[in-house]
């Protein structure tokens, strides 16, 4: 092997390694957060995880980590029940304290239950209303391209949620406009609220759908976070029309009794001893599993 | 053979009022945007679309992603109207709530074709609940402009105005009521005729037939001051306040049900500040049917005699304290 690439290498596993960090300490802060709350969604928090942690620790330019600079890329969870690890992959970049997370559904704190935009401004927009916050990143990116703005929009869906009419009523309204600076990402974890997306209201085919509504659809695993940014990558290397990542994931990945199953979805409240069991799972330390349980 | 000739496309409607001088307005701002949803025919947009095509966006039939999409829009430091018929704005309200008033976005939603004054389109395009609804939103202003005039200055003062306003425009052919020299402010409203016995307060077409129902009273001899009150919300609870004290009793109507609108806000500041008999008039909780506009306001008693004989109740029940 020659030096260059070696060098190459070295460099890429060390992004490999800062992006499984984040990953980590994400679903770790968000899960605390939840604990201390009594309330709260861990199941599409834990599943999003990788998906956040190499959009902001790759992929989005946001300068100084405020929503302060007109120009900077921008992140819209529209998915907004996720709030627990949007919160903890900010504090995981260190662009919030990790008091943030922490103070999660806390009275006369900036941690809303869903995320807040006069809160917490790098929310982007204020979401909940599920559908809501893919129009709004549409309505980001018509903005910014009408102002010959290059910043990109980036939009995190749920799978439950596309069965809003708005998400497609959206779907095809960026597809006409040919928004190549939208890219849209579903954690597709095969879960919602109730029950299995194909038990409640099927989404197959998912992609087709989609390619048929004029998106660029690319389908990867949601938990590897290299194919994470090959698929990032992709999407802003396609001019012509918006991409759709459509990211298999497990709902409540990474803590072996939440995983699939649809029970925890939220809004829960977490036992002392399930919540240890969840932290030691992530690979929290034992100062911070006590100091958060605390 | 030609394009067929737009119903009630004429100049002196509220809509083609708002659309030329929205379209006058984006000439020199230069964040001003419009959306449509396939109506820019019907709501007065097509002269901004002519004017301003750039500026111009469609979205088709689907208002939810268009209201959702003007808060996004409104993100990047735009300004953008957006546009429909005032019953499609009911069917976004969620949008505009969550999107736009709780995210404190600088949008202008434009309502065309409110209540009956819509006509023969029946009581399915009829929005009798948009006032109220868009009232109890916090953060919202509320707008119902009374002529053609009114509703040109309405519109400078709107996108002028830094917050979300709802703003209605109307259908058919308005009476005018202001001739020029009229100064509308944004929670302000307007005498146009003083009176002691009791005040008509009105909104929108309500207003003509409100100064036409206190020319029958006069020639009853009963003394009545006539308000525009085209700032639903903020209400001018000082105006209101002052008007029970001067005259003791009050008429409001509108175009709208008799619920949560002109006559619930006027209402709200009466018993906050000097309560007195208030009468309504406007749809009594029920939905409208096709028909004439002049002949639906009669049905369903939103003319000036039905103004009078309110204003007359409300008299009875201040002498009789
Ligand atoms: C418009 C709307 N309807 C209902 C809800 C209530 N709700 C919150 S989360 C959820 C399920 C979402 O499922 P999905 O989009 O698959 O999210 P995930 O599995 O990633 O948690 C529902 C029904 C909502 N927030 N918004
Ligand atoms: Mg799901």
């Amino acid at each position: 092997m020659s030096a260059i690439s070696l060098a190459a290498r070295q460099d890429q596993d060390r992004v490999h390694a800062r992006l499984a960090a984040i990953a980590a300490r994400t679903r770790q802060l968000a899960i605390a957060g939840i604990y201390r709350a009594g309330s709260g969604h861990p199941g599409g928090a834990l599943s999003a995880a990788d998906l956040l942690a190499v959009l902001y620790g790759a992929e989005l330019n946001i300068p100084g980590g405020t929503a302060d600079d007109p120009a900077r890329d921008r992140f819209v969870l529209s998915k907004g029940h996720a709030a627990p690890a949007l919160y903890a992959v900010w504090a995981a970049m260190g662009y919030v304290a990790d008091a943030v997370p922490l103070a999660l559904r806390r009275i006369g704190t900036a941690s809303q239950g869903h995320p807040h935009v006069l809160d917490l401004p790098l929310s982007e927009t204020s979401t909940g209303s599920l559908g809501q916050g893919f129009s709004v990143a549409i309505g980001m990116a018509l903005g910014l391209r009408h102002q010959y703005v290059a910043a990109r929009v980036y939009a995190m869906l749920g799978d439950g949620e596309c069965q809003e009419g708005e998400v497609w009523e959206g779907a095809m309204c960026a597809a006409h406009h040919g928004l190549s600076n939208l890219c849209a990402i579903v954690d597709y974890n095969k879960l919602q609220s109730d029950d299995r997306n194909a038990n409640i209201m099927g989404l197959e085919p998912f992609a087709a759908k989609w390619r048929a509504f004029g998106w660029h659809a690319i389908e990867i695993d949601g938990h590897d976070r290299a194919a994470i940014l090959a698929a990032l990558a992709e999407a802003a290397a396609t001019h012509d029309r918006p991409t759709i990542v459509i990211a298999h994931t497990i709902k409540g990945k990474g803590v072996s009794y939440m995983e699939d199953r649809p029970l925890w979805h939220g809004s829960v409240k977490m036992k002392p001893d399930e919540t240890r069991q969840a932290l030691a799972e992530l690979g929290a330390t034992e100062t911070d599993i006590a100091t958060w349980m605390a | 053979m030609s394009a067929p000739s737009l119903i009630a496309a004429s100049g002196d409607s509220l809509r083609e009022a708002f659309g030329k001088a929205l379209a006058t307005l984006a000439e020199t701002r230069e964040r001003l945007v419009a959306l449509d949803a396939d109506i820019a025919g019907g709501t007065g947009l097509h002269h901004f679309r002519k004017a301003h095509p750039s500026r111009f966006f469609q979205f088709g039939i689907a208002e939810q992603n268009m209201m959702a999409v003007a808060g996004g829009m409104a993100a990047t430091g735009l300004i953008p109207v957006v546009t429909t018929f005032a019953v499609f704005c009911l069917r976004a309200v969620e949008q505009a709530r969550l999107s736009i008033a709780y995210a404190k976005r600088n949008v202008k939603i434009v309502a065309s074709h409110p209540g009956l004054d819509v006509g023969p389109d029946g009581g399915s395009a009829q929005a009798l609940e948009d006032l109220a609804a868009f009232r109890a939103i916090p953060g919202m202003t509320v707008l119902s402009p009374a002529d053609p005039h009114e509703m040109a200055l309405a519109t400078q003062a709107a996108v002028d105005f830094d917050g979300p306003v709802y703003m209605r425009t109307g259908r058919s052919p308005a009476c005018s009521v202001y001739a020029n020299g009229h100064v509308f402010r944004i929670g302000k409203g307007h005498i146009l005729r003083d009176g002691h016995d009791v005040t008509l307060i009105a909104c929108g077409v309500e207003v003509a037939r409100a100064l036409e129902a206190a020319k029958l009273l006069a020639a009853e001899n009963i003394s009545a001051r006539v308000v525009n009150m085209a700032t639903i919300k903020p209400i001018d609870a000082d105006l209101v306040a002052r008007c029970a004290e001067e005259t003791g009793a009050i008429v409001t109507a509108e175009d709208h049900n008799t619920i949560g609108g002109l006559g619930g806000a006027v209402a709200e500041a009466l018993v906050r500040a000097r309560p007195c008999p208030v009468e309504f008039v406007g749809l009594e909780d029920v939905f409208g049917e096709s028909g004439e506009p002049d002949e639906l306001a009669e049905k369903y008693r939103l003319t000036a005699p039905h103004i009078a004989a309110a204003a007359k109740r409300a008299l009875k029940r201040k002498r009789h304290g």
